[in-house]
């Protein structure tokens, strides 16, 4: 019911885009969720097209009693990171997003640490951390966060800290939409 | 508030009404045992919701945030107990699901939020505190899920609440 972003941007977060970009979208996602799946190629498709004009904030939704590989694929995603940083992390959101739909097992551990494997990481530690349940702590806090922002499913847009409840399977009304916040009306 | 605006939710201040619905098919809970501790009533209008989108697997997934606030939540329908069941055990629900179905509606009615002519309750919340006094209610648009931010604000502000008058009482 609540229609602002309550837990602001900051460095904690996944950035993908310069840091003053006019337009920031945040999306509140699961790595398991056929929707934003779908919103995958979409929100690439929008980066390319507005450039530096855009930073892009992925943060976790995984509901994981619907979805039993959102958290394990959050986790790795996590893992990937810590060991590589921010551009790893990017790649390895990107390889399970475009690997979610190839089988019923596509995200299962084992898929994960290829996955993190593919992107240069030391599965050792994946596959350790996968074990241990590691981030879940920063996992759980994006997903309260999104809770109190009144996130609802996934995917869930917010641009300029506003939720966005337009068409975000349609590349065109999307990137309308998003640009509409980059020139706002001036008084 | 007029008794006959029956499509108002209950507003805050209201006493809840009781009831006693079924739960399973040999169980049967009423509100009035849940004395003493909040509980969140959550009518929604039917099982078997698209799934990323639902409102039951969010709350589900929410429950340790409820449970932090020592809140019982409660999902009522008009869907009978099999029906709820094999809802539940689909979607892995750990919290109970009340089936408002014989007579059908009749909680909902009482509540301000049954729809006519759908035959289905609204998608409405209610914030009930450890008295029975309704302290939080929302009707939402009955394809937009509320999402959970407004019970989880209502249950803040009735610890914030609790906490006050405990001060002022010692």
């Amino acid at each position: 019911m609540s229609d602002a972003l309550r837990i602001p941007v900051s460095p904690q977060d996944h950035v993908q885009g310069p840091v003053d970009a006019p337009i920031t979208l945040v999306e509140y996602g699961d790595f398991q969720c056929p929707y934003c799946y779908r919103a995958h190629p979409v929100i690439q498709e929008l980066q390319q097209r507005l450039g530096d004009r855009l930073r892009f904030v992925f943060r976790n939704f995984p509901l994981t009693e619907i979805h039993s590989h959102a958290l394990h694929a959050a986790v790795a995603a996590e893992s990937v990171g810590a060991q590589l940083g921010s551009d790893a992390y990017w790649r390895m959101h990107d390889m399970i997003y475009e690997h979610q739909q190839d089988s019923p097992t596509a995200l299962s551990d084992h898929h994960l640490a290829d996955y993190a494997a593919a992107v240069g990481a030391d599965t050792t530690r994946v596959t350790r951390d996968l074990e241990d349940d590691a981030f879940v702590d920063r996992i759980q806090a994006d997903f309260s966060g999104g809770v109190r922002s009144g996130v609802n499913g996934t995917p869930t847009f917010y641009i300029n800290g506003t939720r966005y409840d337009g068409d975000w399977t349609d590349v065109e009304t999307f990137a309308h939409d998003l640009a509409h916040h980059a020139h706002p009306a001036t008084a | 508030m007029s008794p006959a605006s029956r499509e108002t939710p209950l507003p805050a201040g209201t006493p809840a009404p009781d009831f006693t619905l079924p739960v399973t098919p040999d169980q049967r809970v009423s509100l009035s045992e849940l004395r003493g501790r909040p509980v969140i009533l959550a009518f929604y209008p039917a099982d078997w919701s698209p799934v990323c989108g639902d409102q039951m697997a969010l709350y589900n997934q929410i429950l340790p945030e409820f449970a932090k606030a020592g809140a019982e939540l409660l999902g009522i329908s008009v869907d009978g107990v099999w029906c709820h069941r094999a809802f539940a055990e689909d979607r892995h629900l750990h919290f109970p699901l009340l089936a408002d179905f014989e007579p059908k509606g009749e909680v909902a009615r009482r509540y301000g939020v049954y729809r006519e002519d759908e035959g289905t309750t609204e998608r409405a919340l209610f914030v009930i505190d450890g008295d029975g006094i309704i302290r939080w209610s929302y009707r939402s648009p009955v394809g937009v899920n509320p999402g959970a931010d407004g019970i989880l604000d209502a249950l803040d502000k009735l610890a914030a609440g609790a906490h006050t008058s405990q001060e002022v009482s010692t």
